[in-house]
Formats: structure tokens, C-alpha cells, sequence
């Protein structure tokens, strides 16, 4: 399994459940979170969003494994609230980001990228008039999703490379040979969109 | 199978001053074509020049016929470009996806493009990893996606650069022998002189110049005493 947030396959009711219903679904929780003023409430909603994870046959302690890169921004807004709201506003702004990254999540998990840059094209299919391509759109979610592992491979290899040379890690011996390497498979990336025929 | 004619090419990159290639003709229409030569000697971009990757500042590339200057999307469709490394050439996150951009242009949907998509991947072993992150593979098997995403539009002729050489014995062998079998004109760009065994016709390049056209095994000779010569 990804810890990227990207498709898990499965054959869940949530896998074959249509794409633009789960995007949609996912825009209504956000407004429903936000209709829900109460902090038990969002709390419960927070448990039924987990709940949705053994529903789509995916643990729910991946589910939480996803939070891992977050905790540092989840508990500085903690703190904040508390600081200047009360545990209650803290606890309810907690959980509406979890919950609301959370069903972000399953959504991604269970639908593949095609399936999401259709919905896209399909979304912005009525701009076209005004010169909006939906098709590079699409692509472009696709493209993203894509260089996720890639660009983390990148840095990878960096970072081994630099332990294997005894050197310590400097932000700036980090960044400037990842930003080259990440503009280079950029380059070598639309020379292979351009041979597989994307722009004829 | 489709000839591909070289004619009088010459080509400089923006960034450098001596041409990459310099007043390359050839005419090829044999079944399996190799390309050898030193780092920089010039055989990417004749590579990448049949397919239309890299238009030439003189001389013109022509692919049965086409252009590559004035008929790119035609050449493209005939041509099959598959790259070293696999991983800047897999567009899409998941194996059976990637396959698929390919087939975008194709009229075909829902189980059409799936049973086509599955052929395919059965075909280069990956028929158990049709919904895997294409990250997750193993080097071989990004480079077979590539190959099976190249070759799934049917290309008359497919161009390899170096595709065995990020890749250990075993995965070389696999994609060596895949290339052996294919039915499509191939030109095969690599460093591995032992995969241009019962190759037709071997070219060999040197600063941009193509100074060597011949059987395999005189190819080989030839470059082998060039690099001594250079060494």
C-alpha cells in the first residue's frame, strides 16, 4: 500500500462508486463541517469519515498514518485555539482538518487518477469557450500525482548521496541539486509526452 | 518495413557551439538497426531526430515518406520513442493507466480499452500489475510499462535509447530478449555491444560524424578500435 494518498486497488462499494458522486460527496462534508457548530459533533463526524476506511477495505491505521506529516500543524493550531479559544474551539478546528484530510484521502485511495482527471475534463468541459484545454487540466492533476514519488525518489537519492560523502544536511546543498534534477526529469518529461503524441 | 531516410544533417543545440551531428546520410530499412558510440558522440540525437524530437538545422529526416519537420504527428504515429530511463517516461500513476494514455487518441472505452490494455500487459508480464503504482516496480518493469506503453499503438517502427542501462544483468536480458522478438522495425541505441547479436546493420558514430556502417560484428570491431584509438 501507498502512503502517497494514491489509488489502492480494491473492489470496495467505495472503489466502484462513480468519481464525480465521491468529489461531490466530499465538497457536501466540507460544508456540513462547517454548518456543524458543535465540537462533539464534528467529532462524530470525524469517526464516521473512519469509519468509511473498513468500508473501502483499507485499515484504519493507514488512515492515520497519513497524519503522520501533519502532526506539526495540527498541534500548532491546537495550542493556538487553546491559547486563545478554549479547548472546545480547539478540539472542533482539530478535527475538522482531520476529518476533512481524512475523507480527502479515502477519496484518492479509492479512485483512480483517470477516473479523477475524467471528472475534470468533464467539470470544465462547459470553459472551452474561453480557451480553457479540460484535456491539459486533466493531465496536469495526473502529471501531479505522478511526480509525487518521483520528486521524494529524487530527494531520496540526494540525501543518500550526501550521508555517503560524510556530508551534514544543509538546506541549500539540498535544495539546489533537487531543484536541477527535478527540472531535468521535467524536461526528459515532456520530451516523452511530446514523442507519445500529446500535442498533435 | 518503413524506410527511414537521413538526408545531409546537421545539428547544433542552442546552448553549444560544434554541431552534434554533422552532415549525417544514411537510408535504412532493414529489421533491426544498432547504434553505438561514445558519450556524446552524437547518437541520442540521431535518435531522437526519427522521430522528429529534434528537427535538424539542416538536412531533412523523412520516415516512410513523411517528414519530420512538416509531418511530425504523422512520423510519431509511426514512430515508437522509448527512453533510458523509464521513470520520465511513465506519464500516469498506475501500470494499466499508463498504458492507456497511450490508447487516448484510439476510439476505444470502457472494456475495449481494458481488454486491450490487459492484452498488453499480459503480453509483457505485467498482467498482476495492472492497478500497482508505477513507482513501485522494479527498474525492469518500469522499463517494460515503457516499452508496453510504447508499443501498445502499434508503431511501425520503435526507436530504444539505451534502454538496458540503468538495469542489472537479469532485467537487461529480460528486455533483450523481448526486443529479439519483436516483429516492428527496432533501432537500438546502446552501450551493450553482446545485444547487437543478429542485429541487420550496425552504425557506429564518433564526434557527430557517422564513420561506421556495417554487419554487427565489423561494427563492433570497429568501434572497440576507436576507443582504443581514443583511450
Amino acid at each position: 500500500m501507498s502512503l502517497l494518498g494514491l489509488y489502492v486497488p480494491g473492489a470496495s462499494i467505495l472503489h466502484r462508486a462513480p468519481a464525480g458522486a465521491k468529489l461531490l460527496g466530499l465538497v457536501g462534508l466540507a460544508v456540513v463541517s462547517q454548518l456543524l457548530g458543535l465540537w462533539w459533533q464534528r467529532c462524530l463526524l470525524l469517526i464516521g469519515v473512519l469509519l468509511l476506511y473498513p468500508l473501502a477495505r483499507i485499515g484504519v491505521g493507514f488512515a492515520l498514518r497519513q497524519l503522520r506529516s501533519l502532526w506539526w500543524v495540527l498541534a500548532t493550531i491546537a495550542v493556538a485555539q487553546l491559547a486563545l479559544a478554549g479547548w472546545q474551539l480547539a478540539v472542533s478546528v482539530v478535527a475538522t482538518i482531520v476529518l476533512l484530510v481524512l475523507a480527502a484521502g479515502l477519496v484518492t485511495l479509492t479512485t483512480t487518477t483517470t477516473a479523477l482527471s475524467d471528472v475534470v475534463v468533464s467539470v470544465l468541459g462547459p470553459f472551452r469557450r474561453f480557451g480553457v484545454a479540460p484535456e491539459r487540466v486533466g493531465l496536469l492533476l495526473a502529471l501531479s500525482i505522478r511526480a509525487v514519488p518521483v520528486v521524494l525518489g529524487l530527494a531520496e537519492q540526494i540525501r543518500d548521496a550526501q550521508r555517503a560523502r560524510g556530508l551534514p544536511i544543509r538546506p541549500r546543498a539540498f535544495a539546489v541539486p533537487l531543484l536541477v534534477r527535478a527540472l531535468r526529469h521535467a524536461q526528459q518529461l515532456g520530451d516523452a509526452l511530446i514523442a507519445r503524441g500529446l500535442d498533435d | 518495413m518503413p524506410l527511414i531516410a537521413v538526408d545531409g544533417v546537421s545539428h547544433t543545440y542552442a546552448a553549444q557551439r560544434r554541431p552534434v551531428l554533422h552532415d549525417v546520410t544514411v537510408r535504412l530499412d532493414e529489421h533491426r538497426i544498432g547504434v553505438i558510440g561514445a558519450n556524446g558522440s552524437g547518437k541520442s540525437t540521431f535518435a531522437r531526430l526519427l522521430n522528429g524530437l529534434v528537427v535538424p538545422d539542416s538536412g531533412t529526416v523523412t520516415i516512410d515518406g513523411h517528414d519530420t519537420r512538416r509531418h511530425g504527428k504523422q512520423v510519431r504515429q509511426l514512430v515508437g520513442f522509448c527512453f533510458t530511463d523509464p521513470d520520465a517516461q511513465i506519464v500516469m500513476p498506475t501500470v494499466a493507466e499508463d498504458v492507456a494514455f497511450s490508447l487516448r487518441r484510439r476510439d476505444l472505452r470502457g472494456r475495449a480499452l481494458e481488454g486491450r490494455v490487459a492484452d498488453v500487459l499480459t503480453r509483457f508480464g505485467l498482467g498482476g500489475h495492472a492497478d500497482h503504482p508505477a513507482h513501485l516496480l522494479s527498474g525492469g518493469q518500469k522499463q517494460l510499462l515503457a516499452l508496453a506503453s510504447v508499443l501498445v499503438t502499434e508503431p511501425a517502427l520503435i526507436v530504444l535509447d539505451e534502454p538496458t542501462t540503468l538495469l542489472d544483468l537479469r532485467n537487461a536480458a529480460l528486455i533483450a530478449d523481448l526486443v529479439a522478438g519483436l516483429d516492428e522495425q527496432v533501432v537500438l541505441l546502446t552501450h551493450h555491444l553482446e545485444l547487437l547479436d543478429g542485429f541487420d546493420r550496425v552504425l557506429v558514430f564518433d564526434e557527430g560524424r557517422l564513420v561506421a556502417d556495417a554487419a554487427p560484428t565489423e561494427a563492433v570491431e570497429h568501434y572497440r578500435r576507436l576507443m582504443r584509438a581514443g583511450g
